[in-house]
């Protein structure tokens, strides 16, 4: 199946609540899949086209809100009109999932593959001082799991976690082998789980529940904003993820992630068929990034190349 | 409501519209059972004030979050506060949009024709010749637009199952105004579609009057523009 398909397969089988879209090529067939595949009958899913991003990063922040399971997805011009959203969503400190199936820009661009939106992604993308769990998939299989990892992460640490896929691999018909389906909460296991914070009503015994990113006290807002780094702290020191192929004995290695790493992964395989000692190290996670690895690279081996698709983005990271 | 101080201007209506909602919904015993959304504006601190769990929105948002919330939540109650400056401009196309598909949710809507919170900007519901501080000289319809009647708009849409307009400035009104507010959170409740609450109200700092002043200007220059009453009824407009 597409990458596309695969990501709103695996949302309906990690026990997703609900997931609010619009049209954006190359990604409507996440959309178009749920459509068809109408999970309100499999497992009660709510699928709702929305009028616009702006809207459907809005209901996100809603259903997130009550402590459902809510993913919207996009490409580019789309998931720029989500920055706004995506700001309020981190500083109310709301799981959810986002997806960026990244085309090309800047501006309408075009809808061939890029790795262009890598500063938006990694470094917050809207006001405010804030950051995503990215996570890039290189194939079908992982665009699949990472639905599910990144839902997983977002619930751990109450924060939007962001996939970064892109034309080609959203696009791409790959096997993929898919994790057996997973029950939804019931109404009552998401008040008993996230009760603490979630608004699902007002019981007796308890306090109202509140979701804002509004606070004019400027010591609380300071105090939110420590509390939030310190999180992202925890998340950097605990959920790095990466590969690393023929790195050991490597000379040169190349740094890449999602369909450029799979390009450089033929690369590497020519050149070592050739005798010459290349290796790969592939980010998954593009925040938190592996950059003590990387750092570490710089004193044993002699260079690393990176790929155009992702120099700009890139030098900055080692300039 | 909570024990906290209201931020309000006194004089301003939106202490009382809060106490009616809030009323309504313990006379419905559905405390336990509603999710507010507050705006942005003077009552993006409504949830500081209403006792029940509240979402605090993006500019113009609140009904793409309560249309996520009653979809996930179909057993719950769900509403938005919202101003003509949230609601009417910014948030066009969310309102049009949730009024559209007949969102089973209820919208309480404060038209006081101008952006009080920011300090008396022109909104877009302020009256020809009215003067705000981005229309000193006083709203010029030929560069500056007509006052939006988004409430009559909304009304011609199929989803939408009530609208009425209202006012909370004297006792008679609030009476009234609870009323309507009590038969917004009913119908749909019971699924009958998006139940659209106007309260034309007034703004005593942003009109720059002092308060009863503000009333009689509003019953003088406000009522014949957005006239009181029921404008749709059990899915039907009611004609004038």
């Amino acid at each position: 199946m597409k990458g596309n398909e695969a990501m709103a397969e695996a949302a309906i089988r990690c026990g997703a609540d609900g997931y609010f879209g619009y049209p954006i090529t190359p990604q409507s067939e996440v959309l178009e899949y749920f459509m068809a595949e109408e999970p309100w009958n499999r497992t009660g899913m709510v699928v709702l086209q929305a009028e616009s991003e702006i809207a459907a990063i809005n209901m996100i922040y809603g259903g997130a809100s009550t402590g459902k399971k809510v993913l919207t997805s996009s490409s580019s011009p789309g998931i720029s009109l989500k920055q706004e959203g995506l700001s309020y969503l981190a500083g109310a400190e709301l799981p959810c999932v986002v997806i960026n199936v990244v085309r090309g820009g800047p501006g309408l661009g075009d809808i061939q593959p890029a790795q262009s939106d890598y500063f938006q992604s990694v470094k917050g993308g809207g006001h405010g001082d804030y950051k995503l769990f990215v996570i890039a998939p290189s194939s079908v299989q992982e665009s699949a799991d990472f639905v599910k990892k990144a839902f997983d992460i977002a619930f751990k640490y109450r924060i939007p976690a962001l996939i970064l896929s892109d034309g080609a691999i959203g696009q791409m018909m790959e096997k993929v082998e898919l994790f057996e389906q997973e029950e939804r909460l019931t109404d009552e296991q998401v008040i008993e789980k996230y009760g603490s914070w979630a608004t699902t009503g007002k019981t007796a015994d308890r306090e109202r529940n509140i979701i804002t990113s509004l606070d004019l006290i400027p010591e609380r807002l300071e105090d939110h904003n420590k509390q939030l780094q310190a999180k992202y702290k925890k998340i950097e020191e605990n959920e790095i993820m990466f590969e690393e192929i023929h790195c050991d004995d490597a000379d040169h290695i190349i740094v890449a992630y999602g369909t450029s790493a799979r390009i450089c992964q033929k690369t590497v395989q020519l050149a070592r068929e050739k005798g010459i000692k290349l290796g790969l190290m592939r980010p998954i996670t593009l925040w938190p990034f592996p950059k003590k690895k990387i750092a570490e690279y710089g004193d044993t081996k002699k260079g690393i190349p990176t790929p155009d698709e992702v120099l700009t983005a890139f030098e900055k990271h080692f300039m | 409501m909570t024990d906290k101080e209201l931020s309000y201007c006194p004089g301003c209506g939106h202490g009382t519209a809060h106490r009616i909602t809030m009323e309504v919904l313990d006379d419905l015993d559905a405390i336990k059972d509603t999710i507010g959304i507050a705006p942005v504006g003077c009552s993006v601190l409504a949830y500081e004030f209403m006792n029940i769990d509240m979402q605090q929105a993006a500019h113009g948002r609140a009904p793409a979050l309560a249309t996520a919330v009653k979809r996930l939540w179909p057993s719950k109650h769900v509403f938005t506060y919202q101003g003509d400056g949230d609601l009417a401009a910014i948030g066009t196309a969310e309102t049009i949009h949730a009024c559209n598909r007949g969102e089973n949710i209820v919208i309480i809507f404060i038209n006081n024709g101008i952006y009080g919170m920011t300090g008396g900007q022109m909104a877009p519901t302020t009256l020809p010749q009215m003067k705000s501080s981005t229309s000193p000289n006083g709203r010029d319809t030929g560069t500056m637009g007509h006052p939006l009647k988004i409430t009559e708009l909304i009304a011609q849409l199929p989803g939408v199952h009530f609208v009425t307009r209202q006012a909370v400035h004297t006792p008679g009104g609030v009476r009234k105004a609870k009323k309507a507010i009590k038969k917004a959170f009913e119908q749909s409740f019971e699924n009958k579609g998006l139940c659209f609450v106007e309260i034309v109200s007034n703004c005593n700092s942003g009109w720059k009057m002092e308060p009863r002043a503000s009333n009689v200007w509003m019953e003088e220059n406000m009522f014949p523009y957005y006239p009181l009453g029921d404008i749709k009824v059990n899915g039907e407009l009611i004609s004038k």
